[in-house]
């Protein structure tokens, strides 16, 4: 069955839902299917109880960080230089906003197919994180969807039991993320050495306001 | 929710009043790591379980997307370090997808042999712990350990290492092996049905080990496959479900070998699957040794320096001895993944841990964990 069988069959069996295939340029060729997040339990819910497909096991829940970024283009524009129209070079900038995407690979043990790959992504990931959970349709989503809190910071609505699975508690950031820094405890470092004995002088100099040579003697 | 309740649940507690609090682990020898699991206990009896993770946690995905695609074959190695071969392959398989590139027919069979005496190193290794879980000490252990590491020889012959063996490539395998080194293998296949008759002896009847897994630990079909348990465990409670058999990867439809099902998905039932699983790896390594063919073993069009995929993403899975093992790559044309995602089966096979404790003894919470078979470099990554 194809993904566009799978879109028109979802399409008129869930009213109201949004659906677009996303294109895998590569060659294994597993293009996926957008979902909006209004509709995704209901989605959901249709590909694992509908008869033909009965996609049953959700195997992989991933996330993706997908942060705002500039793209600039070349356009030609037709400008009046000097009363002589000219085709002029202008430099358009475009922002894409930021996102985090959630990725479900999809398998049926009873048809014995797959993967069909739903995708759904949050708006600005700095301010509106919150994607429903699908772990009330697939209880394998538990754990790997608290990772995604974990990591990337997407609040999962819905999820039974939504805590940090593998950092601590108190932990603030999410590592995953592309801009996430790591912290600054390189003064920690036993055995510092090459950019790490670097950054841990510069530490010091900065914190503790010490002079760099205590490093050197370790 | 599609939580199923533990049949054996008992429906009204025993002491009211007392409820304790225990936390297991990090250090405790049954964890077979460091993993922690807080129970709450009402007398003998396991109320509520919950797996504290992430003890050895070193963000392998974060690492990996900071390296090239080359770079990060010998850090799958560490995940579940029991069986870097099978993980070094699942990788090979997602770049593979990813790239396009086709393995030679020799490769694919040094794979198959390497995979699957990875599988019965692991399941070897495995039977050994669960026993020593119960009390078994020693003896069944050292048992295990003489045949997985007969095994270890024959990687560190052809690999260079025991354990991390490093043995993949993009488009095929590192090292070829020798006629003397498939001979060696044929020997210690030859020999391993003889191991597997002498453990299913010694402890298969065994009164106590019968006592201590029959009917502990049940886990259900329904629930199997909603918590997306996979491997061994998923078809001793009756999933059949085999990626080998389903996926047709690599060349495992041209062996002869059947998947063995539980029916109870009890502790016993994970018990036995392995020793069956076990039986049936060995038919699959005496049919490629025989039929292995000569010729390259890597694809002459996988490059190793400036390998840059072109963008786009793949999804790769094998089985892996604990269960389906995935990796999900991202490129966006640059030498390093754009995404790096490892699904590993430990972790996902932990998610009914709670499920399959409650209302069993303490003690038996030790022999569920063990035949989930779990390694912690895979869970925390």
């Amino acid at each position: 069955m194809t993904l566009e069988e799978i879109k028109s069959e979802i399409e008129a069996s869930v009213s109201g839902c949004q659906l677009e295939i996303v294109n895998n340029p590569s060659p294994s060729a597993q293009h996926s299917l957008r979902i909006d997040a209004a509709h995704a339990v209901a989605v959901a819910t249709y590909l694992r109880d509908a008869a033909n497909l009965r996609l049953d096991f959700c195997s992989n829940v991933t996330g993706i960080d997908w942060p705002a970024k500039e793209v600039s283009e070349k356009i030609k524009v037709k400008k009046i230089v000097d009363g002589v129209e000219k085709d002029v070079d202008e430099l358009r900038k475009t922002s894409i906003p930021g996102s985090l995407e959630v990725v479900y690979h999809l398998f049926s043990v009873e048809k014995k197919q797959g993967p069909v790959i739903l995708r759904m992504s949050t708006g600005d990931r700095d301010a509106d994180v919150h994607l429903p959970s699908l772990t009330p349709v697939w209880r394998s989503a538990e754990l790997q969807e608290r990772e995604i809190f974990d990591l990337y910071g997407v609040v999962f609505d819905g999820h039974p039991d939504l805590r940090r699975l593998l950092m601590w508690d108190g932990f603030v950031d999410y590592p995953m993320r592309r801009d996430y820094v790591d912290p600054d405890d390189f003064e920690y470092e036993p055995t510092a050495h090459d950019e790490v004995l670097a950054r841990a002088q510069q530490h010091l100099r900065e914190v503790a306001g010490q002079s760099a040579n205590k490093v050197e003697a370790r | 929710m599609t939580t199923i309740a533990n049949p054996t649940a008992p429906t009204t507690p025993l002491f009211k009043e007392q409820l304790l609090e225990l936390s297991m682990g990090p250090q405790h020898p049954s964890t077979h790591g460091v993993f922690r699991m807080n129970v709450v206990l009402d007398g003998e009896h396991v109320v509520k379980l919950k797996p504290v993770f992430g003890y050895l946690h070193r963000n392998h995905e974060k690492i990996a997307e900071n390296e090239t695609y080359l770079g990060s074959m010998p850090y799958t190695d560490r995940l579940d370090y029991v069986c870097p071969i099978t993980n070094n392959w699942a990788y090979a398989i997602a770049v593979e997808k990813l790239a396009g590139l086709v393995v030679p027919e020799r490769a694919e069979y040094l794979r198959v042999i390497t995979g699957e005496l990875t599988r019965l190193q692991n399941h070897a290794c495995l039977l050994g712990f669960l026993m020593q879980d119960m009390g078994a000490s020693g003896t069944p252990l050292m048992y295990a350990f003489r045949e997985r590491e007969k095994i270890l020889d024959l990687f560190e012959s052809l690999t260079g290492a025991r354990i991390m063996c490093n043995y993949m490539r993009f488009g095929g395998c590192r090292t070829d092996a020798t006629a003397e080194w498939l001979g060696q293998t044929k020997t210690v296949v030859d020999n391993f049905s003889g191991f597997l008759d002498e453990f299913e002896a010694l402890l298969v009847g065994n009164e106590i080990l019968m006592d201590r897994t029959q009917n502990i630990g049940i886990l259900s079909k329904e629930l199997a496959i909603s918590a997306g348990i996979s491997g061994p465990m998923a078809r001793a409670s009756g999933v059949d479900y085999d990626i080998r058999k389903v996926d047709h990867y690599s060349i495992y439809d041209r062996f002869n070998f059947r998947v063995p099902l539980g029916a109870n998905g009890d502790v016993y039932d994970r018990y036995m699957m392995r020793i069956l699983e076990m039986r049936e790896s060995v038919k699959i390594l005496e049919q490629a040794i025989r039929e292995i063919p000569g010729g390259p073993i890597v694809d002459p069009k996988a490059k190793i320096r400036g390998f840059r995929p072109k963008p786009g993403e793949a999804y790769g899975r094998i089985e892996a001895p604990k269960g389906e093992l995935g990796f999900y790559l991202i490129s966006d044309g640059s030498p390093n993944p754009y995404r790096y995602r490892v699904r590993p089966p430990s972790l996902v096979n932990l998610t009914i841990l709670e499920d399959l404790c409650i209302g069993q003894n303490v003690a038996d919470v030790v022999v569920i964990l063990g035949s989930i078979d779990i390694v912690l470099g895979e869970v925390d990554r």
